[in-house]
């Protein structure tokens, strides 16, 4: 062979899965090609089948799958003829694989140190090399204290270092092609550009072809050269990243582009775009464009006749769409309108909820945890408080004390419609409950599993609307229009609906008993882009015909950023920064907050410099004296930080920040640093 | 703008086959797969037969002496031979197996009604009431049945009520600690914390809302009881604190008898040990299989 065989070759690969004695088509005559020393990415909903093409390239399929046809060829070598020897072979030399959650890719009994020396030694190296050839590992995936790491156990570590250590591991047989599959998912914003920096420099430093699995569309334009959009088992559009997301040729590629909140949209400037209907179900029978049922510019043709993949004259390279009509994708109608009226603010009316001096202190091993401490804020009808924070910065805990699901320190003080509230729900009044409701963030665990839809929803109406017989009735049907389900979703079980339509039961539950609050945690991180987009327009339109307030948790800053009128940034149980969402997203902001701001990947590659956080998150059992954020602070003045707590001070009206750096300086500081918007 | 909303009014994707069985249902059929499962149910169903209608097809009276034919070897005339005073045993050994078919299963029934009474409760409160019920469970739990048997006996008499109660609440722990190890972990899911903020009782909460989401656990705990029910009341019976003669149960059949085994007579107590055994394994096996298809 004269020239290097591609890292990766998929020939018409077809894969399914045995469903109730039947095989059902996952994967339908795939091609991909991955050249030596590229990025690749794929992108798609859930259940297109982006993690079974991972599987299948090392076999790894379950019991229940099977590659019905095709080939598969890594670095020239067919996969489908190596025998069991050959193929451990090529699993241990060749190919890697990084899961989405590295608590569970990693033994949790058995030190860091003995999990990856293990894999030298398979490769044959002594005992001692093997331990030397660890810790270089881990300095290879920047941990900066390698010997006391691998003296832990994976739980003593960060969900940030156990992913590293996952990388070490899959690179420390220096692999010709590493998987990746939705490798930074889990992962705080902060600590996900950590994890993308890392692989962007180890990408540099090897010669691995990346197999870059995702289904957040930032992070692939930031990582990978080129880009498939896979749907229903079949590629619709390829081509280079930025070529596909500038300028998509496959309806459905513009679809999703125009799902997600970007340039700072808000929900006065109309609402967000969706894909109305659902994937095919896996195995379903598609005979023309797989699409087309959810396609506003489908035509007879496309429901009758499959398209081919036609390669597309663009000088940005090669590219590929599955669309008969592909000069045409962009003309996509909206599915939804966007000139939604916006509800008028009233800045009049007096606050709806009123928070004091709020603290949670929980004891840990004997030592005081500071879960929440000294929170104030206020809210007004209608209006919604965004909550912003990386894990552990006390933002479940806060909407617990509000619920009353957690009793705060003494002292505080919670106010709903100018009335005291109890800190116990048991000792609140009926209707002080039914004001204050909360959607969860996984509908899985909020929903009873062993009732049925109408069960639910009717008991929030009987206990918190005290409505019973015919006006029940009449009002669950009501309510069940109003978040778009039907009546026939109302005789199933949690289990038999989607993750979307689950959400829509818990917010129907929530507004049963006509809230004036709803604390939304993480209401969408569960959800695909589109369902994400039509929950977020759901919660908007509820809001403006409700006028209830939200306080709603997010670590995804375009979302928190569509709905919120005001936002609190929260770093270790402490308000960083508070004041309206314009003020906070346009700065000058908090150091923190600019920070997490520079964290989140942006679709167009508007390349800033970026600020990174360094280190832990400190633990709230022992946080660091003077402003608890100095330990990670790129903007830290000196010892003034480390020995004195800065007040919240406002620095304009209703904007407050705690923060040492005068006002005007923090403006001049961050105007250097161009802030791009947040895609 | 309903009409334009995507997602909205769209039914979700028309679920296949399997997915439109409920979880239980979804058992059922995988009970219907396991090879140990129908092999146990066939040796219980079996039993269960005989207890039902073993005095249609007994040859002979199990209760009628005849003195002449008195430790009789098996033979074509009594096939299990007879025992001391003359019985039949192989007619015994099949209406046999009635007491006990009704004592362990109400004992098992009994012990998992307030084993999940138990559990739900200390499951669901936590804290200080979790901290005592579960302290005097484990004490209890220490006490050697046959112990709790004397005591029971000495103060309510023997019948069949008292090994009923004794094995029941023997038993009532051991199910209790499985149903609250179930019930802590369902207490974190987000739907406990939902009918809070409907202010629903504790009741509600704990038998509407979480027992039938503890009802798989609850189910295997029952068949594996089940299994040490049928052993403890054979058990007591042997010892003369179960059931009372002239039952011809086996557990008594065989303590009635056992002096004779030193003189060659070994059919007078082989058969009714062999009937104990495979009750129990056929128990155990049936365990075995409804343990597997709520876990696979």
């Amino acid at each position: 062979m004269t020239e290097p065989a591609n890292a990766l070759e998929l020939r018409d690969l077809s894969v399914a899965y045995r469903v109730g004695g039947r095989d059902r088509a996952v994967l339908r005559n795939l091609n991909l090609t991955i050249g030596q020393g590229e990025a690749y990415a794929l992108v798609g909903e859930s259940g297109c089948g982006k993690s079974t093409v991972a599987l299948s390239v090392v076999r790894y399929l379950p019991r229940n799958g099977s590659i019905t046809g095709g080939a598969i060829a890594l670095d020239g070598q067919d996969v489908m003829k190596l025998d069991a020897e050959a193929l451990r072979r090529a699993r241990a030399e060749s190919v890697s694989m990084v899961y989405q959650d590295p608590g569970k890719a990693l033994n949790p009994s058995i030190r860091i140190g003995r999990q990856l020396t293990e894999i030298f030694e398979l490769a044959g190296v002594s005992g001692q090399a093997a331990s030397g050839r660890a810790v270089a590992m881990l300095n290879r995936v920047r941990i900066s204290d390698p010997a006391s790491v691998m003296q832990r156990y994976p739980h003593q570590l960060s969900g940030g270092m156990q992913q590293r250590v996952a990388i070490a591991m899959a690179l420390a047989n220096d692999p010709s092609m590493l998987i990746l599959d939705e490798p930074t998912t889990g992962l705080d914003a902060t600590v996900e550009a950590e994890v993308l920096d890392l692989i962007g420099q180890l990408r540099q430093e090897l010669s691995a072809s990346i197999l870059f699995i995702s289904h957040n569309l930032a992070v692939v334009s930031k990582m990978c050269d080129r880009v498939g959009v896979l749907y229903a088992g079949m590629l619709v559009e390829e081509g280079p990243t930025q070529a596909v997301f500038n300028d998509p040729r496959h309806p459905y590629t513009v679809a999703l582009l125009r799902c997600l909140p970007r340039g700072g949209q808000r929900k006065d400037q109309g609402r967000l775009d969706t894909i109305p209907g659902f994937l095919p179900g896996i195995g379903s029978d598609i005979k023309g464009c797989a699409f087309a049922d959810r396609c506003a510019l489908a035509t007879e043709r496309c429901r009758t006749e499959p398209p081919p993949l036609y390669e597309l004259a663009d000088d940005a390279g090669n590219r590929l769409s599955r669309c008969h009509y592909h000069e045409q994708a962009q003309s996509l109608p909206r599915a939804t309108p966007s000139n939604i009226a916006a509800p008028a603010r009233q800045a009049a009316s007096p606050a709806v909820l009123r928070v004091e001096g709020l603290n949670k202190t929980y004891a840990s091993h004997g030592h005081p945890l500071r879960a929440v401490k000294d929170v104030s804020v206020s809210l007004r009808p209608g209006e919604t408080l965004g909550l912003v924070g990386e894990s552990g910065s006390g933002k479940t805990t806060f909407a617990r004390l509000l619920l009353g699901l957690v009793a705060p320190d003494e002292g505080g003080m919670i106010e709903l419609e100018g009335k005291p509230l109890a800190p116990r729900l048991e000792s609140r009044g009926d209707d002080q409950v039914k004001a204050m409701q909360i959607v969860f963030q996984n509908p899985d665990s909020a929903l009873n599993r062993s009732h049925s839809i109408r069960h639910l929803i009717s008991r929030a109406l009987k206990r918190l609307a005290g409505l019973s017989g015919k006006a029940l009735e009449a009002r669950l049907t009501d309510l069940v229009r109003s978040v778009r389900l039907t009546e026939r979703h109302l005789a199933v079980k949690p289990r038999q609906l989607s993750g979307g339509l689950k959400q829509r039961v818990a917010i129907a539950r929530a507004f049963a008993g006509d809230p004036r609050i709803v604390v939304c945690d993480e209401p969408t991180s569960a959800l695909d882009v589109s369902v994400q987009a039509a929950i977020l327009n759901l919660l908007a339109d509820l809001q403006s015909k409700e006028d209830v307030s939200y306080i709603f948790i997010s670590h995804d800053l375009a979302v928190v950023r569509y709905l919120s009128d005001q936002i609190a940034v929260l770093y270790l149980g402490r308000i960083m920064e508070l004041g309206p969402s314009e003020a906070v997203f346009a700065g000058p902001h908090h150091p923190y907050t600019e920070a997490l701001l520079s964290a989140v990947p942006k679709l167009d590659q508007t390349e800033t410099s970026r600020i990174r956080l360094d280190g832990e998150i400190p633990s709230a059992t022992n946080p660091p004296p003077g402003c608890v954020f100095h330990t990670r602070c790129p903007r830290k003045l000196g010892p003034i930080c480390e020995q004195q707590e800065p007040p919240l001070s406002e620095t304009e009206p209703g904007h407050a920040i705690r923060c040492h750096i005068p006002y005007a300086e923090l403006a001049t500081l961050q105007k250097k640093v161009v802030q791009p918007e947040p895609a | 703008m309903s009409a334009t909303d995507g997602s909205a009014g769209m039914p979700a994707p028309a679920p296949n086959d399997t997915s439109r069985r409920g979880p239980l249902a979804e058992v059922f059929f995988s009970l219907l797969r396991s090879g140990t499962f129908l092999t146990g149910l066939t040796i219980v169903v079996f039993w269960v037969a005989c207890a039902l209608f073993g005095e249609h097809f007994a040859p002979y009276d199990p209760l009628a002496d005849d003195i002449i034919n008195a430790l009789a070897p098996p033979s074509a005339e009594h096939w299990f031979g007879t025992d001391q005073i003359g019985r039949d045993v192989f007619s015994r050994v099949i209406v046999g197996s009635r007491d006990i078919l009704t004592v362990a299963p109400l004992a098992t029934l009994l012990a998992t009604i307030a084993g999940t009474a138990l559990g739900l409760f200390t499951g669901y409160f936590r804290g200080i009431v979790d901290d005592i019920i579960s302290r005097i469970l484990e004490a209890f739990m220490a006490i050697p049945v046959v112990i709790v048997a004397l005591l029971a006996i000495v103060a309510l008499g023997t019948s069949k009520t008292t090994v009923i109660v004794v094995i029941g609440l023997s038993f009532a722990p051991i199910i209790a600690r499985t149903v609250r190890a179930a019930v802590l972990a369902e207490r974190e899911l987000d739907y406990v914390a939902a009918a809070q903020l409907r202010h629903e009782s504790a009741l509600h909460t704990m038998f509407v809302e979480i027992l039938p989401n503890v009802i798989p656990p609850i189910l295997v705990e029952t068949t594996v009881r089940l299994g040490y029910a049928i052993f403890a009341v054979a058990t007591l019976s042997f010892m003369g604190f179960g059931i009372q003669p002239p039952s011809p149960d086996w557990g008594l059949s065989i303590s009635s008898n056992y002096g004779m085994i030193g003189g060659g007579f070994w059919w007078t107590v082989l058969f009714d040990a062999l009937a104990i055994a495979s009750l129990v394994i056929g128990v155990n096996l049936a365990a075995d299989g409804v343990h597997g298809a709520f876990n696979d």
